[in-house]
């Protein structure tokens, strides 16, 4: 892997971004609106509770955590549909660029754009709605990981599938999130999910952050080897999902799928 | 038409094979795309790939650039096996193509600085500052090329297509879009660069006044086979046809049983 070529998919993004306030007001605008409107909701829930239960924390913070990990998956799915939108498969596969660079650049915008995010968020839900981190401490860290981890596979995903059935099916990648949420129990235990569901549960790492993260508020136990579980299946998930984006790609070049992406081939 | 004689120098001599294309095949679901095609560009060289729409060009073109894998044969750019090593052969090439215009959401300075970077070019800024000088580009480098004129998103394109000082490029109707004078210094300046580098070019198109003005040799294509190959010049001539255009049509017209020559 040459930095070069890794510079240049990020230097790509970097000016698409700074040229563009439509496309930096997503960055921070959206994930804001949901810390503003679920602060409020929390704060109206505290009040009903009459301090017997905080719901900053477990309410807010998921919520912060939930939008982190979108926002990741996004970023890369987002870096990659540039290419898509501007019909430049052509013009960037013909080139000594290695899909291992490509896709690195493409993480590595969406680690930028996502901390863009997840400070607003941050900022936003500590200063205004008092949310504090200092309950789950240096677990902290390792929750936004795993997080991160299963965000870059879901995104390469996403790209694989727009690669694979076309620009159309951008409208299938970007609910995504929204597909999975039922099943992590970003709100609620797993336990009063039916069977199936919490048997695919336990197939996605989000599940054991959200699970951990209630334990740890609750002053319940907390077990790290699960954690460590949700992690390992993150990575797993990275290398999947490359796997699979490679094996897309090369039945594009072979079908001539990617040659047509951008061009009728007229010869 | 003489823009060869009076615009361009006389060709230098061929030099090493900067790419041989060995018995490629391209078949789709039982469609003969592309069938043995064998051939290979020179040094200092022109070849002009020639045929009608659907004889195999872009077909062939999309398989040198390794975004469509042949069903068999070879393509080595500069001695490179490019199904081998697709990253160190496709180092050596670049491509201009009416279909594949550069992203118009950039300024011409920045699609050429990305790309400059996904090329690997050494000393970037000078080299883009170069090419935007020779491609007459210097002020529009801060014009997105979305809002540029055809003709200019052409120069644009070729300016990409040489900024990694390739070996072999491949351009696919250059001048399509261009008016008469801006396809003829177009024309001169790709014929200077063939004279005056260690670069081979496969140049595809439709107009045979300008294929007999710039190409050293021609190869017609027709329904994914080569049928014809020579000196654009004289080929005509040699088959009885009165200029290349009514060869071109002849060939197109031309049932594949018919025999194949290969001359010059």
């Amino acid at each position: 892997m040459k930095p070069r070529p890794i510079a240049g998919i990020i230097l790509r993004q970097f000016y698409l971004i700074r040229g563009s306030p439509v496309r930096a007001l997503p960055m921070f605008a959206w994930v804001a609106i949901d810390i503003v409107v679920w602060g409020f909701i929390t704060r109206y829930l505290d009040s009903m509770s009459a301090g017997r239960f905080n719901y900053v924390p477990s309410l807010l913070g998921a919520v912060l955590m939930w939008d982190f990990f979108t926002r990741i998956m996004q970023g890369v799915s987002t870096a990659f549909l540039e290419d898509v939108w501007s019909r430049n498969f052509l013009n960037l596969f013909a080139t000594p660029l290695t899909l291992c660079e490509y896709i690195t650049g493409l993480v590595i915008t969406s680690i930028a754009t996502s901390a863009v995010g997840l400070i607003v968020m941050l900022a936003l839900a500590t200063a205004v709605f008092g949310l504090s981190f200092v309950a789950l401490g240096a677990l902290l860290i390792p929750f936004l990981l795993v997080l991160f981890c299963f965000g870059i596979a879901l995104g390469i995903l996403a790209s694989a599938l727009v690669l694979r059935l076309g620009p159309a099916s951008e409208w299938l990648v970007w609910p995504l999130p929204a597909l999975l949420s039922p099943f992590v129990g970003v709100f609620y235990p797993l336990s009063i999910l039916p069977r199936w569901m919490q048997t695919v549960a336990h197939l996605l790492p989000p599940a054991y952050v959200f699970q951990g993260m209630r334990a740890v508020l609750a002053h319940r136990p907390f077990y790290a080897g699960s954690l460590a579980l949700g992690g390992a299946i993150a990575l797993l998930d990275i290398l999947l999902a490359g796997y699979f984006f490679t094996r897309v790609f090369r039945h594009a070049v072979r079908t001539g799928l990617l040659a047509r992406y951008s061009a009728e081939s007229t010869g | 038409m003489t823009d060869r004689d009076t615009v361009v120098p006389a060709a230098h001599p061929a030099g090493n094979v900067v790419l041989s294309v060995t018995e490629l095949c391209k078949h789709y679901r039982g469609l003969v795309a592309v069938d043995r095609v064998s051939f290979e560009v020179r040094t200092r060289e022109v070849v002009g790939l020639l045929g009608p729409n659907g004889a195999g060009k872009t077909t062939t073109i999309n398989m040198v650039l390794g975004v469509l894998s042949p069903t068999t044969g070879s393509v080595r750019i500069a001695g490179i096996d490019l199904a081998r090593q697709r990253t160190e052969a496709l180092a050596h090439a670049n491509f201009s193509a009416v279909y594949a215009a550069l992203p118009g959401n950039l300024t011409v300075a920045q699609n050429l600085k990305f790309f400059g970077l996904v090329y690997g070019v050494p000393a970037l800024r000078a080299r883009v500052a170069a090419v935007l000088e020779e491609f007459e580009l210097a002020h529009l480098r801060n014009t997105k090329c979305g809002v540029l004129s055809s003709g200019e998103q052409t120069r644009v394109a070729l300016a990409k297509a040489v900024l990694n000082r390739p070996r072999l490029l491949l351009l696919d109707e250059p001048t399509a879009s261009l008016d008469p004078a801006a396809a003829r210094t177009i024309r001169a300046r790709i014929r200077r660069l063939a004279a005056q580098s260690e670069c081979g070019i496969l140049w595809t198109s439709h107009n045979m006044y300008e294929v007999e003005a710039v190409c050293d040799r021609v190869l017609f294509l027709s329904r994914g086979r080569v049928l014809l190959e020579g000196d654009p010049r004289t080929l005509p001539g040699a088959h009885g046809a009165p200029t290349l255009e009514e060869l071109f049509i002849r060939l197109a017209r031309e049932p594949l049983s018919a025999p194949l020559e290969r001359t010059g």
